[in-house]
């Protein structure tokens, strides 16, 4: 929130003229009936996607010539806001000569950057993506009805945010390699869940079979469980003197994670790791207490007694614990 | 042509009114609690104001009618005072609202939520309005008040007001409504009518936005949300917005005098412009008549997108409204819509169209003609009326999008 959201945008302001002009104008509108098609020695493929009482249905035709499966024409019926129209028609027009084959593999992003006026400008406002992810979905449809497969075929991985096509694994990848906390940080740094927002958590547009809070949950505590993991190999391998500093600190997190904090937290208080610092003798580990801990009397006394303690257990006997 | 029928949004400042107010902001500016002669010239029309604003809502001497900042602020201090005075300094726990408020109660009572207070959200009939049963049946000894609308925003359907005032009354429970939709376009009496807190909003009425007020019958004690100066008799601090109430005063006055008259004519207008919108096949508009507000058609088109008629009609000049979750920011359905039901579809293809006294009979056919045209553009475009079917497999079974 800042200056640029005190006044709400206007939505369609934020359309592109293409979508302007195709909703009002749309070029491939229109039904292809199946006598005709026969009458041109084609077949007829029509699918549809969405319905009336969902708030978006789409009807798309295919012409198809069955000695090259090249789609020789295409036209749509929508029922759908502007966005739908002008999603719909650009998607028929991508279609045209493609052969079916080819066709599927036309996601719902190609749609909309078909719709951009210049290349770098999106061509509907973030909600408004929504839209050309029905485009998406009934190509597949008619694609699997032509060729005899289940649409679900022709998806390899499993995508959680159809907006932005971001699939579960690289979700997880991400989460892990750049240590995001929250589901804005996932926003920012994959696009997901930053369009129709259906994929964040149950109860939005519509329903889906994963959400961005359980798969940052259970990455997240994978990740935890790891760290755990780490530690506790290193403190039965008696390696923590071999490790790198990076993996020096996680190793203390976790054990302080597992053994100290919540009793510091009980307590309305906290502390972080600030530096490990290798000397012939020693290992010093640095910390800073947080909250309540920070000027508690047993802070340099029986707590860090029990911090040290733990660590030089669980780690290594060379470790010494200083507060800053 | 030009044709603005977005009327329960907001409405044009009636010029008379404008004039009314032109005076004091650079003439008469004083601060109307000063001694000096600056500040006393105000007094007169501050006078006037008030007199126009009991006069118009018939409110006893003994009543308290406070300007606000708006309806919003009036519903807020209603919920969150009789919160502070009645649940957390007294042994009350329970307000008692409906599905289809304003925002403004909807959001303010999730908030009370939060703070431990239950909250029942009564449902809507199918058309829209809740019955005074219902608001009877929910009422407990714990129940410190009843929230319920005059008429709805959505659908300009009239509740049962005076019943539920009397049931609110007989159960000594404290009776609130946001009057909002209902004062300017019906007759409202409150000796009339048992409602111990009134909301009302100036633009609504032709009035300038940032203006409102509170009712507060018999001058009972509400804990004030704004605390300061003591102004308005130590209710509602702040320096009184002289050039606006000055401007509420003469829009009332100028919306209440003759009610029953400007009703029948923006009635006969409304009704004519609705016979006309329902020649199209697959139509239905939301409420009997004679239980709207004379100004108000929600109507659904069976094939028609709303937003995307929205877009038809603003490219013909002309400002209508939608609840379709299309044209949300955030795709949520609108509640209103989706509390009266009729199978998910008037969520989706809801038009409402809201004349004012200042809609005129050629700007009703212009409508009517434009309205047909796009509504026919539309359906032509629409996969609900297409006609070659799908290939075998390739219906959709059920919605496939499952919309909460």
């Amino acid at each position: 929130m800042a200056k640029a959201d005190m006044l709400g945008a206007s939505l369609w302001d934020a359309y592109s003229n293409k979508v302007t002009t195709l909703m009002n104008n749309p070029q491939h509108q229109g039904e292809i009936f199946e006598a005709d098609a026969e009458s041109r020695g084609n077949k007829l493929i029509v699918a549809d996607f969405g319905a009336e009482s969902c708030g978006d249905a789409v009807r798309l035709y295919w012409e198809i010539d069955p000695a090259n499966d090249t789609i020789v024409n295409s036209k749509f019926k929508s029922f759908g806001c502007g966005t739908a129209i002008a999603s719909s028609d650009v998607m028929t027009e991508l279609c045209i000569g493609k052969t079916v084959q080819e066709a599927v593999k036309i996601t719902n992003i190609d749609v909309e950057m078909a719709l951009r006026d210049t290349p770098d400008v999106p061509a509907v406002p973030p909600q408004k993506m929504h839209c050309s992810v029905m485009a998406y979905d009934v190509i597949k449809k008619a694609a699997g009805l032509y060729m005899g497969v289940d649409a679900a075929s022709f998806e390899s991985e499993i995508i959680v945010c159809e907006c932005a096509r971001v699939s579960l694994g690289t979700l997880q990848e991400v989460i892990k390699l750049n240590d995001l906390k929250t589901v804005e940080q996932i926003t920012d740094y994959t696009k997901a869940g930053g369009f129709c927002k259906s994929c964040i958590k149950p109860g939005g547009h519509e329903a889906r079979e994963w959400y961005l809070v359980d798969i940052l949950a259970n990455t997240r505590k994978e990740m935890d469980e790891e760290k755990m993991k780490l530690a506790a190999d290193a403190g039965v391998n008696g390696k923590f003197e071999e490790m790198t500093l990076v993996q020096q600190i996680k190793a203390v997190d976790a054990i302080v994670d597992e053994n100290v904090r919540q009793f510091l937290v009980m307590d309305g208080g906290d502390m972080e790791v600030i530096d490990i610092k290798k000397g012939d003798d020693y290992i010093d580990i640095y910390i800073r207490y947080l909250g309540a801990c920070n000027g508690c009397a047993s802070s340099s006394t029986g707590t860090l007694y029990a911090i040290e303690a733990t660590l030089k257990e669980k780690l290594s006997s060379k470790i010494r614990v200083l507060p800053i | 042509m030009q044709v603005y029928l977005d009327n329960n949004a907001t409405t044009m400042v009636d010029p008379a009114v404008v004039e009314a107010m032109q005076p004091y902001f650079s003439e008469i500016y004083g601060n109307p609690n000063s001694l000096h002669k600056f500040g006393t010239a105000s007094h007169p029309a501050l006078r006037n104001a008030i007199n126009k604003v009991y006069t118009a809502i018939n409110a006893s001497d003994n009543d308290d009618i406070v300007f606000t900042s708006c309806a919003t602020e009036s519903n807020n201090w209603v919920l969150q005072s009789v919160w502070i005075d009645h649940i957390v300094n007294g042994d009350k726990n329970h307000i008692v609202t409906t599905e289809v408020e304003h925002p403004s109660v909807l959001a303010t009572c999730k908030f009370l939520e939060e703070q431990g207070v239950k909250v029942t959200y009564l449902p809507v009939n199918s058309e829209g309005i809740v019955e005074a049963h219902t608001v009877k049946s929910f009422i407990t000894e714990k129940t410190a008040l009843v929230s319920v609308m005059w008429a709805s925003n959505e659908t300009g359907m009239i509740f049962p007001i005076k019943e539920i005032g009397q049931i609110c009354k007989d159960k000594g429970v404290l009776f609130h409504s946001d009057g909002v939709q209902a004062v300017g376009k019906i007759p409202v009496d409150l000796q009339d009518v048992h409602v111990d807190f009134l909301s009302m909003s100036a633009h609504k009425f032709h009035g300038p936005k940032g203006i409102g007020a509170l009712y507060i019958k018999d001058s009972q004690p509400l804990t004030p949300l704004m605390h300061g100066g003591a102004h308005m008799g130590g209710r509602r601090s702040g320096t009184l917005n002289v050039p606006y109430i000055v401007g509420m005063g003469k829009a009332i006055e100028l919306a209440t005098a003759n009610i029953q008259e400007t009703m029948a004519k923006i009635r006969a207008k409304r009704d004519r412009l609705e016979d006309a919108l329902l020649e199209l096949s697959d139509t239905f508009v939301v409420g009997e008549r004679d239980h709207r507000t004379p100004n108000t058609i929600l109507i659904s088109i069976r094939g028609v997108e709303g937003e995307g008629m929205l877009w038809d009609l603003n490219n013909g000049q002309i400002g209508a409204s939608t609840g379709s979750a299309c044209a949300s920011e955030d795709l949520e359905a609108n509640t209103v819509m989706l509390a009266i039901g009729a199978d998910n579809e008037l969520a989706h293809t809801g038009i409402r169209l809201s004349l004012s006294r200042f809609t005129t009979d050629a700007e009703v056919d212009y409508v009517i003609s434009h309205f047909k045209n796009a509504v026919a553009r539309l359906r032509n475009i629409s996969s609900s009326f297409a006609i070659q079917k799908p290939t075998k497999g390739g219906e959709v079974q059920e919605c496939e999008l499952h919309h909460h």
